[in-house]
């Protein structure tokens, strides 16, 4: 009873079914032959596109650096394999639109040969700045597929003085489950980069958080962090978007990050169980972030997997290799299926975002025949967020994008899970997106011609500011000249 | 491999719940109790139900005609079937047939059509359409048949069955009675005392739906059970029927415990009229009702202090249907004030601040 009237710690959300357990069973598959050609884009985080530094023609080592970071938010980005640098110019980028954006194309040698790596003996001895730099220079981003730069991250959670780090472990997404496997096989290597993260941010504690449909990881992940008094592990309900990290700091602090604040804010700061483990291997061994573990599952795939694949590989190649149907594939997403994005096609590259890549076939599909909404109010209810998706859709609708801004359109988090639930298939999640996506464009536009307006004002002013004075010189030089003629005038009289 | 669809954000997948697996969900939970009762009014009910289903369905088909749209598709949500459904529950089981053809008329022309069909409806077609009703044609709509249940000797043959629903009854007092709670208002004007109005009421007959009234009136364990299927199926929240019957048992209670000669029990209330088909069949309609917890919490507790105030000091015995449509019209103000506070802000919509530590 007394939890009646205590704050409810998990809101909204739905438990979708969960297909993960076809990839969680098997161990992940290493052997993944290596492609003859990566596409590198040089965008795969958050913030500003890495610069490149290498030349067309050039030979490159596995790890080397091919592009470096420009700006506070970015991060660079490595070579996946030793080869000879074909191209640097735009191809479609692993989004929606495909459209172009510029890429390293690497011809491999096949080699695999890495780069001279500088391994730290007692990593512990560096100075927690190092940490973060060190991560930097790795070029690591939130794996969870947030991709925000982690040594931005450890930075701020650094000088926010934070008091909690979460690790999370919930992979909530259906059907993937790399997270998982990653955590049973290598829940070590995690355990250490998690320590590693611990001591870059000055922090005392660490909690492990794991859904409990996971049972294996979690006790890999207890049995490795029993030593460590620091890092607790924790199995927390099963329930999309329990990886959400407003969600998951929520259930296990009890606190709430206000809107247009940093989790760091309120002391926490929270990072994914693959980013840990790429600290580990960064920090330890200088590798920097060149592959990646992902899923590739779905009722279309032969052959689903967890599989460790170089950035860079075509998904075309990855979907070969798994043995995937074209003929029943009824749509291709990177990511999970609440949140991933669906690619119209197969020949764009795997990124540092990418924990997953399904083809779905058309029974796995929602609906997509769309029908009047019969208010009733699901979306209100599994709203995480606390928004009103039937009210914002409406509104959307007859173009009233104001109105939908004002009741919570920005706080709107992509989860999926009200286009998830809606029995009448409306697909409210792309309502909002193009309604965000058009405010955007609306105050852009509306920004661009206030500028014309002062530009044009300040034009106008300083026109009449040069007519006005060109009027009193012409006065001036009239008054002179009638002064002068009065003069001349008074002389010839007084003659 | 190219893919050839429309952009699609996510979710691609979906829960497995289709508007019309919704509406058929709530006509399965409504059928024992259709099914009971129309045992008990035996086959001029079952007349008068197919003729209020039947013409529910022609008036949704000929408006979406109007719209120049294809009929089946609509028909094949099955919402105009579930209003159409409702109404008939809610009619005399004996009322001649032009009762359930207006009616279906008011309640999907006038109670959902105008408004733009399904979804943006302000009141509930069926209470709209009963409540028109009763106004209009009060005789025909407070004549009560006597349960005279199918295969039973003075139950009605087939062919007096049609003669009844299409030409009317010829001896209305040898079939014909109030309802318990039409009874126990005329006597009450008559200043009789409860205990005296009370003598021949059985509860459990009212119970298991053996009494005067219509199918949606008859049986409170059937139509409760159904209630209960469907808030366990997840079709419908516990938020508006919990708040509707505790309201109402809370209110009579009071009054029943202050001056039991002249207020009826809670245990009546809850037994009689159409407090359980109200409460999870009607009160819970998602176009009419608000989308908020709190807000449907609010709503039933509403419609409970209604029905109990027409029922005890109204004009009519039954105040269930004027009830919802009081406070349908109070739902888009419910549904403006009371909001989900939204994540990261105060309920004013302003940022938290940042705890001090």
């Amino acid at each position: 009873m007394l939890s009646f009237f205590t704050k409810a710690r998990i809101r909204g959300g739905v438990h979708a079914e969960e297909h993960k357990a076809i990839t969680a069973t098997q161990a992940i598959v290493t052997g993944f032959p290596l492609p003859k050609t990566l596409y590198i884009p040089l965008q795969q985080h958050v913030g500003k596109p890495a610069e490149p530094l290498i030349r067309v023609g050039e030979q490159v080592l596995k790890g080397q650096l091919l592009a470096y970071s420009q700006g506070l938010i970015s991060a660079p980005v490595h070579a996946p394999s030793s080869g000879v640098i074909l191209d640097v110019n735009d191809y479609p980028a692993p989004h929606p639109s495909a459209l172009p954006i510029r890429m390293i194309v690497l011809e491999t040698d096949g080699k695999d040969q890495w780069l001279e790596l500088p391994a730290v003996a007692d990593p512990f001895q560096l100075a927690p700045e190092d940490i973060s730099l060190r991560v930097g220079a790795a070029g690591i981003v939130g794996l969870g597929g947030a991709t925000f730069p982690t040594a931005v991250k450890l930075n701020m959670g650094r000088e926010n003085h934070i008091d909690t780090l979460i690790i999370n472990g919930a992979e909530c997404e259906p059907y993937l489950s790399c997270d998982d496997r990653l955590m049973q096989e290598r829940s070590d290597q995690i355990i250490d980069g998690v320590r590693l993260m611990l001591h870059g941010m000055e922090t005392g504690q660490a909690i492990v958080a794991i859904e409990d449909n996971k049972p294996q990881a979690f006790n890999a992940m207890l049995a490795s962090a029993q030593a460590y008094p620091k890092i607790t592990v924790i199995q927390i309900p099963t329930r999309y978007p329990m990886g959400w990290d407003r969600q998951l700091i929520g259930y296990v602090t009890g606190r709430e990050v206000p809107v247009g604040s940093r989790s760091s804010e309120v002391g926490v700061t929270i990072h994914n169980v693959g980013t840990a483990y790429a600290t580990h291997k960064a920090i330890r061994y200088g590798q920097p972030l060149v592959s990646r573990v992902l899923t590739v599952s779905g009722g279309a795939v032969g052959r689903p997997m967890n599989v460790e694949v170089p950035l860079g590989t075509l998904i075309s190649e990855v979907f070969d290799f798994c043995g995937v149907d074209a003929r029943q594939t009824a749509r291709i997403i990177m990511g999970g299926p609440m949140m991933g994005d669906a690619l119209p096609h197969t020949g764009l590259p795997t990124v540092k975002a990418t924990s997953g890549l399904l083809a779905l076939t058309a029974s796995e599909l929602k609906d997509t025949d769309e029908q009047p909404c019969i208010r009733c109010a699901s979306c209100v209810s599994v709203c995480p967020a606390g928004l009103r998706p039937l009210d914002m859709a409406n509104n959307i609708r007859v173009n009233q994008l104001d109105a939908a801004v004002d009741i919570g359109l920005k706080d709107c988090i992509s989860c999926g899970c009200c286009s998830y639930i809606c029995p009448s298939n409306i697909p409210l999640v792309q309502y909002f997106k193009y309604a965000s996506g058009e405010v955007a464009a609306r105050q852009q536009a509306q920004h661009k011609s206030e500028q014309t307006k002062r530009l044009m004002e300040a034009r106008n002013t300083r026109l009449e500011r040069i007519a006005e004075k060109q009027r009193e010189e012409e006065q001036a030089r009239i008054a002179a000249k009638l002064e002068r003629e009065r003069l001349k005038a008074e002389q010839e009289a007084s003659v | 491999m190219m893919i050839l669809s429309k952009p699609n954000s996510g979710a691609h997948i979906g829960a497995n719940r289709s508007v019309r697996q919704i509406m058929w969900q709530v006509i399965l939970a409504l059928s024992p109790a259709t099914v009971f009762g129309l045992w008990c009014f035996g086959w001029p009910a079952l007349n008068l139900f197919i003729i209020t289903v039947t013409s529910a369905l022609f008036f949704e088909a000929f408006c979406i005609r109007l719209q120049g749209r294809a009929a089946k598709p609509v028909l094949m949500d099955g919402s105009a079937l579930l209003t159409g459904w409702l109404l008939a529950m809610t009619l005399p089981p004996w009322a001649p047939w032009w009762i359930g053809v207006v009616g279906s008329g008011l309640a999907i022309i006038l109670g959902k059509q105008v408004y733009g069909g399904l979804g943006q409806n302000l009141f509930n077609p069926a209470m709209l359409a009963r409540v028109a009703l009763l106004i209009s044609f009060p005789i025909e709509m407070t004549t009560w048949a006597n349960v005279s249940p199918l295969f039973f000797s003075h139950s009605p043959g087939l062919a007096e069955s049609w003669h009844i629903t299409f030409s009317g009854l010829d001896n209305l007092d040898a079939y014909t009675g109030a309802t318990t709670l039409g009874y126990i208002k005329t006597e009450f004007s008559q200043n009789r005392v409860l205990a005296d109005i009370m003598q021949d009421y059985s509860p459990i007959l009212s119970f298991i739906g053996w009494s005067r009234g219509s199918l949606g009136e008859a049986s409170t364990l059937l139509l409760a059970l159904g209630g209960i299927w469907l808030i366990r199926a997840k079709i419908i929240t516990w938020h508006i029927p919990v708040a509707l019957l505790a309201t109402v048992t809370v209110l009579a209670s009071i009054f029943h415990l202050a001056d039991s000669q002249h207020y009826i029990s809670p245990f009546v209330h809850l037994n009689s009229g159409a407090m359980m088909c109200v409460a999870f069949f009607i009160a819970t309609d998602y176009v009419t009702s608000p989308n908020t917890a709190t807000g449907q919490l609010v709503f039933g507790a509403g419609c409970g202090l209604l029905i109990f105030v027409i029922r005890t000091w109204g004009a009519y015995p039954e105040g269930a249907g004027f009830a919802v449509l009081l406070m349908n019209s109070a739902t888009p103000l419910i549904d403006h004030y009371i909001r989900p506070r939204i994540y990261g802000r105060d309920r004013k919509g302003k940022p938290l601040e940042i705890p001090k530590p």
